[in-house]
């Protein structure tokens, strides 16, 4: 079962896109306060990204569904949906986090942020759409 | 997200409320490039920050490389979901927090 809100790719979308996704997880699952603000963390960084780069010099939409699979009905999905150019956030390197404050590069940190606030993100390429399907399991 | 400033001397506190996010950071980032040399001691007061991300962060690793070059940053108050976000980026280590 999956609800869809489909919105501008526009930074400016992201607060009606928190609370869709804030609402949906609490009418489907008893979801306690910190996996809504991990949730939350990891919406702000996808939608962002997807915001600033999947449609370079044009509009375009993209859709946020929030719900579950019969398989696995304690696992929130949160499955991000567009039609831009085609990129794998996956293959982004992780920051390296021994680096001094003086060494450490400014920003580069929204990806690493969502696979640490989720349980699983995983990219694929399909019918011209990058689809990008996060997982969060509600019950540990 | 509001922010409120107290100087005293060369040591000037900053409270940050709300949420400091993707369409909130900017304006901090402006804060924080329009200081002055004459600041030595900067404190970023976390008392009333409810929820920090990535755009939220290079603002503070940009106001630490800028405080280091003339004097000193501290955070104060952080909450819990603040310091959790600067734990897993391992900015905790790199940042002075109290």
């Amino acid at each position: 079962m999956l609800k869809t809100l489909e919105v501008p790719a526009q930074s400016e979308k992201l607060p009606e896109v928190q609370a869709f996704v804030q609402e949906q997880l609490k009418a489907i699952f008893q979801c306690p306060e910190d996996i809504l603000w991990k949730t939350e963390l990891a919406i702000e960084e996808i939608f962002v990204n997807v915001a600033h780069y999947a449609y370079p010099n044009k509009d375009g939409l993209v859709s946020i569904s929030v719900g579950y699979d019969d398989s696995a009905r304690d696992d929130a999905l949160i499955i991000f949906k567009d039609h831009g150019t085609p990129y794998d956030p996956m293959k982004k390197t992780d920051p390296n986090l021994k680096l001094s404050a003086n060494d450490r590069p400014i920003g580069g940190l929204g990806i690493f942020l969502t696979k640490k606030m989720m349980d699983n993100v995983a990219y694929k390429f399909e019918d011209n759409a990058n689809i990008l399907t996060l997982t969060k399991k509600i019950k540990q | 997200m509001t922010i409120t400033k107290q100087q005293e001397g060369n040591a000037l506190t900053i409270g940050i409320e709300g949420r400091l996010d993707t369409l909130t950071a900017p304006d901090l980032e402006k804060e924080i490039t329009a200081l002055g040399p004459d600041v030595q001691k900067l404190t970023l007061d976390f008392a009333k920050l409810d929820y920090i991300s990535s755009a939220g962060l290079r603002v503070l690793l940009m106001s630490q490389k800028k405080m280091a070059k003339q004097g000193s940053m501290r955070l104060i108050n952080v909450g819990k979901m603040p310091r959790e976000a600067l734990e897993v980026t391992g900015f905790i280590d790199i940042l002075t927090v109290e």
